[in-house]
């Protein structure tokens, strides 16, 4: 009687796609962000949810209030050097796959703070995926960041986001080495004060 | 505001630079009872600064407190001024004092040197001194001997230095300069 009817009729039983792509759709189409709201950044952020903007037409609306249940983290204002370690953490308790987007000038870059208290850009703390201009950005910007990440996220393959083996993962290794055993080999230490490197970063640097 | 003044209790009582013609009730109780606590008197905007020895200001504090004409009984404020590594005494620990029933104000000052910038806690007379102590210990750099919980309480634990004295660098010191 509805949609899926005619789309039963029309279409046969069974169809043939690519995990990737199946899997994809699934991941983008229902980004959830992390309730994470730094400065003033955090009110831009807000707005974009709201009725005007309606982020939740991309599927990404659901702001979790625990990372352990977000895909996206949102960092919306500048870091101070005493919220970095938070911050770290915050991005360590979301579960893979995730996903970062710095929002504006102060998380980008440390913006006009250029002193002893904000950290000069939150990539020094977590990769970013997708950065965001502005002083702050407006709402559409947000949702247009988002979309530039769904469009990453379209484009990934499962391949890429295999877990890392269970004895590498919980292996004690000083903050910002390679694993040793990794086929590219030399393990370089990097300069990252705030905290171990997490599985996604490795990754991405091997 | 004069600079001139040392801090000592052999100095002489003046009035400057606006002269009043009835001293301030919290003056004129300072001075009737501990004429040695008091270093200078400034009347500046309407608002009245007792500068004080440095080893009476507890006794200063506990003084203005427990008077039953004066009842400072909140402690509006505590901060630190450095005037510059180059002055002496470089530092000045500020006591705005509050009266909720008398309605009345007056600033209490201690003038401390660099090499010695302690200064004796009065988290005994108002409990509220404790964090506002934290807090100047913290971006100042002042020693607040006797405090029950001297440590920092805006900047991460880890960080060096005292952020709002004018000697400090503006990114801070290394390595977190680099970052």
């Amino acid at each position: 009687m509805g949609l899926e009817n005619i789309i039963a009729e029309a279409l046969p039983e069974v169809l043939t796609t690519r995990l990737d792509s199946l899997i994809n759709w699934a991941r983008k189409s229902s980004l959830w962000p992390a309730t994470f709201g730094l400065a003033c950044c955090a009110i831009e952020m807000m707005n974009a949810t709201s009725s005007r903007n309606d982020l939740a037409r991309f599927g990404a609306e659901v702001f979790r209030a625990s990372p352990r249940q977000a895909d996206v983290m949102i960092v919306s204002g500048r870091v101070s050097r005493k919220m970095a370690p938070v911050l770290r953490r915050i991005y360590d308790q979301m579960p893979e796959p995730k996903w970062v987007i710095s929002m504006g000038a102060c998380a980008t870059s440390g913006g006009v703070f250029d002193n002893y208290a904000i950290v000069q850009g939150v990539d020094k703390i977590v990769p970013v995926d997708v950065y965001i201009p502005g002083c702050p950005p407006r709402p559409e910007m947000l949702i247009h960041a988002v979309m530039m990440l769904q469009d990453k996220v379209g484009n990934e393959s499962v391949r890429d986001r295999k877990d890392i083996p269970a004895e590498e993962a919980f292996e004690a290794v000083p903050p910002g080495t390679l694993p040793s055993g990794s086929p590219k080999g030399q393990a370089e230490p990097m300069e990252r004060p705030y905290a171990h490197a997490s599985k996604h970063e490795r990754r991405r640097s091997s | 505001m004069s600079n001139e003044a040392q801090p000592g209790a052999d100095m002489p009582v003046e009035i400057v630079p606006e002269q009043v013609a009835t001293p301030s009730p919290p003056v004129a109780a300072l001075q009737c009872e501990h004429p040695d606590w008091i270093v200078q008197v400034i009347h500046a905007f309407g608002e009245t600064t007792i500068v004080v020895p440095r080893e009476h200001i507890v006794a200063a504090c506990t003084f203005m407190k427990n008077s039953p004409e004066l009842e400072f009984n909140f402690l509006a404020d505590l901060s630190a001024v450095d005037r510059g590594p180059e002055e002496e005494p470089r530092f000045e620990v500020n006591y705005h004092l509050f009266s909720t029933t008398k309605l009345h104000r007056v600033r209490l000052k201690v003038l401390l040197h660099d090499d010695d910038a302690h200064v004796t806690t009065v988290t005994g007379v108002w409990r509220t001194a404790n964090w506002h102590e934290r807090e100047t210990y913290d971006l100042m750099g002042i020693i607040f001997d006797g405090h029950p919980d001297l440590r920092r309480i805006l900047m991460p634990e880890d960080s060096e230095g005292h952020p709002l004295r004018k000697d400090f660098p503006l990114r801070g010191y290394e390595p977190y300069s680099l970052t």
